[in-house]
């Protein structure tokens, strides 16, 4: 939790405090030993050990190149990083933001040291059929996708020189639309099953990309590779139209109703809040924090005061004092 | 004019070996990756860390390519010597064969000037590299020293840096079995 800019009043204040020195009593379960900065000599205890990120061979000591905190797993030390930009691994969803169109790929912004690149090949053409991509195919691809696209896609793998490989073959991956992303610090976001969440009650999509970036829209049906063509079309009228008519009636349907925008972004607030906070953004953390704003009534606005992080605060320290209780 | 008094006090009451009290504040510009604010007496300097990130060409006019001669480049003689200095010093330490292919930028801007502001730039970048979390092979620190009144004086402030005395700024890099190199020592 960095440097929160809001004004608290004395109480809050207090409350605040209280809240966060419960969390931390709650959360030392490691070692303070195991803290290092930069150059700090890692104590080895066995031989044959494997060194990890973040540590390197000075004179035949282990040293630490980054500030953070020891782990241990099995023959494995590595320094776990306080902060630290993304660190892609074959497998995570991410979400990017398309910045260059070149001969057969896209290269998208994903919030890492390069621009991840997203193969014409790695991708389902809209008319779904399986063939080899020809040179049309390479003319037409600013119809699948163009600069400043969201898309959602997973790392294939990452080359030599530090370049990433995203892949998009699945319905559940590509464009995304009608909704809202939200950038938070990557190291919030922690690697699960599941990164897809479909909130019925809310009727939302939700998408948390491994890389920091997190998706909230309008639940979108099994994607049918026809709505890519007729994008264009509904975005313009999306545009237009007015939040409250819902009298226009296209074929997929065109604005996202009233309701629906509200629960974007009363999510997207409870998601601001707890990134400001600094704690792990997880959907059963985000529903408990959007049930609490809805039980208190609160206007969407709102939750981005002061009362509210305090709230959201005490919630997650007695959250987390049940959990450990029931263990 | 006299700066060491005759019991061994300096203009500001210090001993000769003594330095200033030194402030050091993290996290304080929420936008960069990194940032430190850090204080050495009554100079203070502010680094931000940005990176690593995608390596973006930059254009710029040079002064003499219009017709009539434009405004002055960005950054005088001094400036761009320290830019290199502190450049030079960081490269040192981070482990850029981790970070192929990609640019860290680090913003350092003096607040407050009193002497020492080379150093000062020096410990906040290294601390807003830390707190980045990019990976480095030793912290840099980095204090300057002088010598007035046949007296070696450490971490000399405006008043003592502007005698006219020769004075050192120096860079220790914290070598992991304890042992000290230094990795610059330009002399004025």
């Amino acid at each position: 939790m960095r440097n929160l800019q809001l004004s608290f009043n004395q109480t809050q204040k207090v409350r605040l405090e209280k809240a966060l020195e419960r969390l931390e009593s709650l959360s030392s379960k490691s070692n303070p030993n195991s803290c290092v900065t930069v150059g700090d000599t890692i104590p080895v205890y066995e031989d044959g050990i494997l060194k990890g990120h973040g540590t390197s061979d000075q004179k035949g000591e282990l040293a630490a190149t980054v500030c953070g905190v020891v782990e241990r797993i099995n023959k494995l030390i590595y320094v776990r990083a306080l902060r630290a930009r993304y660190k892609p691994e074959t497998g995570d969803i991410v979400i990017g933001r398309v910045i260059e169109v070149v001969p057969k790929r896209w290269k998208l912004e994903i919030n890492f040291t390069q621009d991840a690149i997203l193969m014409l090949s790695s991708m389902n053409l809209p008319d779904g059929i399986q063939r080899r991509r020809t040179a049309v195919d390479e003319l037409n691809m600013r119809s699948i996708f163009t600069e400043n696209d969201l898309v959602c896609a997973e790392v294939r793998s990452s080359q030599g020189d530090g370049s990433l490989q995203l892949q998009a073959r699945n319905q559940k991956y590509g464009k995304l639309e009608r909704g809202q992303l939200l950038t938070v610090d990557p190291y919030l976001v922690k690697r699960r099953k599941q990164h897809f969440h479909h909130l019925e009650e809310y009727g939302i999509d939700l998408i948390i990309g491994c890389n920091g970036y997190i998706w909230i829209g309008e639940h979108v049906e099994a994607r049918d590779k026809m709505v890519v063509d007729q994008g264009s079309n509904s975005e313009q009228l999306i545009a237009e139209c007015d939040k409250n008519s819902m009298d226009l009636d296209e074929q997929d349907g065109t604005c996202t109703p009233r309701e629906a925008r509200q629960n974007i972004c009363r999510i997207a607030n409870a998601i601001r809040v707890l990134s400001r906070l600094g704690f792990n953004i997880t959907v059963e953390v985000i529903l408990e924090t959007v049930n609490l704003s809805n039980s208190l009534n609160l206007d969407i606005h709102d939750m981005l005061g002061s009362e509210f992080y305090v709230l959201v605060a005490e919630s997650e320290a007695e959250r987390r004092s049940l959990s450990k209780r029931k263990r | 004019m006299e700066f060491v008094s005759p019991e061994g006090l300096r203009l500001d009451g210090r001993r000769p070996t003594e330095m200033r009290q030194l402030r050091a504040e993290i996290g304080n510009v929420a936008k960069a990756d990194g940032s430190a604010v850090f204080e050495m007496g009554n100079t203070k300097v502010i680094a931000a860390v940005y990176g690593p990130r995608e390596v973006r060409c930059e254009y710029s006019m040079a002064n003499f390519s219009t017709g009539d001669r434009m405004r002055k480049p960005k950054g005088d003689r001094r400036s761009t010597e320290i830019s290199l200095v502190i450049r030079q010093t960081m490269e040192a330490c981070i482990l850029t064969h981790l970070m192929p292919r990609s640019q860290i930028d680090i913003f350092v801007q003096v607040l407050q000037a009193d002497g020492g502001t080379r150093s000062a730039c020096i410990n906040a970048a290294t601390l807003a590299l830390q707190d980045a979390g990019i990976p480095m092979r030793d912290i840099v620190t980095s204090c300057s020293a002088g010598y007035l009144n046949s007296t070696p004086l450490l971490d000399l402030n405006y008043v003592e840096d502007s005698a006219g005395g020769p004075d050192v700024t120096v860079g220790l890099r914290l070598l992991s079995c304890g042992t000290y190199g230094y990795t610059l020592g330009p002399m004025d």
